[in-house]
């Protein structure tokens, strides 16, 4: 091998591999780009990690966080399925989400196995199924932000969810009011879920608001089964902030791949990687980014919803 | 480099052992929380550790076969997931300190809720407030 001639051409053959120092020659017999984007991945890794353990840190740091399968338990009802039934279906729905982004990672495996076999139509079929799967996951996404929002109140900095910490009965009705004649006092246990309901107006059902716009809570009154009496309150104020900050930062990756993945397809059909004669080794980049996307949800799934 | 049909068989596969996995924690979740057999319900240190070790199980999975790790050479391999060891550190060290925290909290709110009748200053000569004077046996 020569050393005196190097080929500065940046389209350089690959068979004539020059000497160490002088470019040419792949690391880890991989191509710069791939390389670069394993390693973007290793410090996106740690972002996620370091918020995932931030997370961590703070809910080991409370004596009590919220119950994830209470908080996480509603399904959106379509019309068809009836509202009792969709309030009481605890990480059906999250599970779902978690489904989606499986498939959409095997469509783009598929699509990366046609790059390879050169089929650019397989490629922009098995990306636009990607694609899809994405922006379904996003939808799931923006339905369960909604629910904990408007629906439950939660905010960055407010959280009505908590954990009963002892066994006890309520001494007034899930409206903050006596209990109606006849009625048989409603119990709990340490360890169940609770939700400060909103107040709702009896006549528009429209949440009754204090005097800076914030919703107000039914916060009821019980007593325990060692006969003190207590009230429920709000929950740690840190879960609100660790929820939409940590699957936020998720869904802006998703939301970023949607973008990539598209411009991406339209690059492979319009016929540019074909000209590279690379095997589409864009779209196996891509991929690397989206199968890291689902990988980060493996462990948000984990933290948020099982533990 | 895989043939494209083993390629195929591998993402029936994968798509099965992840649906499959996600299926069983998510069971193993609801039984252990006493959601499919009202009263049974596991402890934390049962249930934590079944997950974690599901959840590493598919992020390998997803790594060596979707991200095609196992056919890279070793030193891109290592030089990865070499780093990734510095988290063990991290997640260990940093849930002492969350614990550490959650002791002092307590601490902090058994003082408060303490209470202590306030001292009464040392005589400057100054009379600020005619009512902190002494009225009785003073």
């Amino acid at each position: 091998m020569a050393h005196a001639t190097v080929d500065h051409d940046v389209h350089h053959d690959h068979e004539e591999k020059s000497a160490y120092w002088e470019g040419g020659r792949e690391a880890f017999k991989a191509s710069y780009g791939k390389l670069m984007m394993w390693y973007f991945l290793l410090s996106d890794a740690f972002t996620f990690a370091g918020f995932l353990i931030a997370y961590g840190t703070l809910r080991f740091s409370m004596p009590t966080w919220p119950v994830p399968d209470f908080v996480f338990q509603a399904f959106p009802t379509f019309g068809i399925i009836p509202e009792s039934m969709a309030h009481h279906m605890p990480l059906v729905f999250v599970s779902l989400m978690t489904l989606i982004l499986i498939i959409s990672s095997v469509t783009m495996v598929r699509a990366v196995q046609e790059g390879h076999q050169n089929n650019k139509r397989g490629v922009v079929f098995w990306m636009l199924l990607t694609v899809l799967g994405g922006a379904a996951f996003l939808g799931c996404q923006a339905w369960e932000w909604t629910t904990l929002i408007k629906g439950e109140n939660v905010s960055v900095t407010r959280n009505p969810f908590g954990r009963h910490e002892v066994n006890g009965t309520y001494t007034v009705d899930a409206h903050g009011e006596p209990y109606a004649a006849g009625a048989k006092a409603e119990t709990f246990k340490s360890g169940q879920g609770y939700l400060l309901h909103g107040k709702m107006d009896h006549v528009t059902h429209a949440p009754v608001l204090d005097e800076n716009g914030d919703p107000t809570f039914i916060q009821r009154t019980y007593v325990t089964d060692k006969g003190a009496k207590g009230q429920l309150s709000f929950g740690p104020k840190a879960f609100g902030a660790l929820f939409f900050f940590i699957t936020g930062f998720h869904g802006f990756h998703v939301f970023s791949g949607v973008a990539f993945l598209l411009i991406i397809m339209l690059n492979v059909a319009s016929g540019l990687y074909e000209r590279r004669n690379n095997h589409y080794e864009m779209v196996e980049k891509i991929g690397l980014y989206w199968h890291f996307v689902d990988l980060v949800w493996v462990f948000v799934f984990l933290v948020f919803y099982l533990l | 480099m895989v043939s494209y049909e083993e390629g195929l068989k591998t993402v029936k596969k994968g798509f099965l052992i992840l649906c499959v996995v996600t299926t069983v924690e998510v069971l193993f979740a609801l039984l252990g929380n006493g959601h499919i057999i009202p009263g049974l319900m596991f402890p934390k240190v049962v249930m934590a550790p079944v997950m974690i070790a599901f959840s590493l199980y598919k992020a390998y999975y997803i790594v060596y076969n979707f991200m095609h790790m196992a056919h890279e050479v070793k030193g891109l391999a290592m030089s990865v997931l070499m780093p990734m060891l510095l988290l063990v550190w991290g997640v260990i060290a940093f849930m002492q300190e969350g614990k550490f925290w959650g002791s002092r909290r307590t601490q902090i709110e058994q003082f408060n809720a303490k209470s202590v009748k306030p001292t009464p200053s040392k005589a400057t000569g100054m009379i600020d407030d005619i009512k902190q004077l002494p009225t009785k046996n003073g």
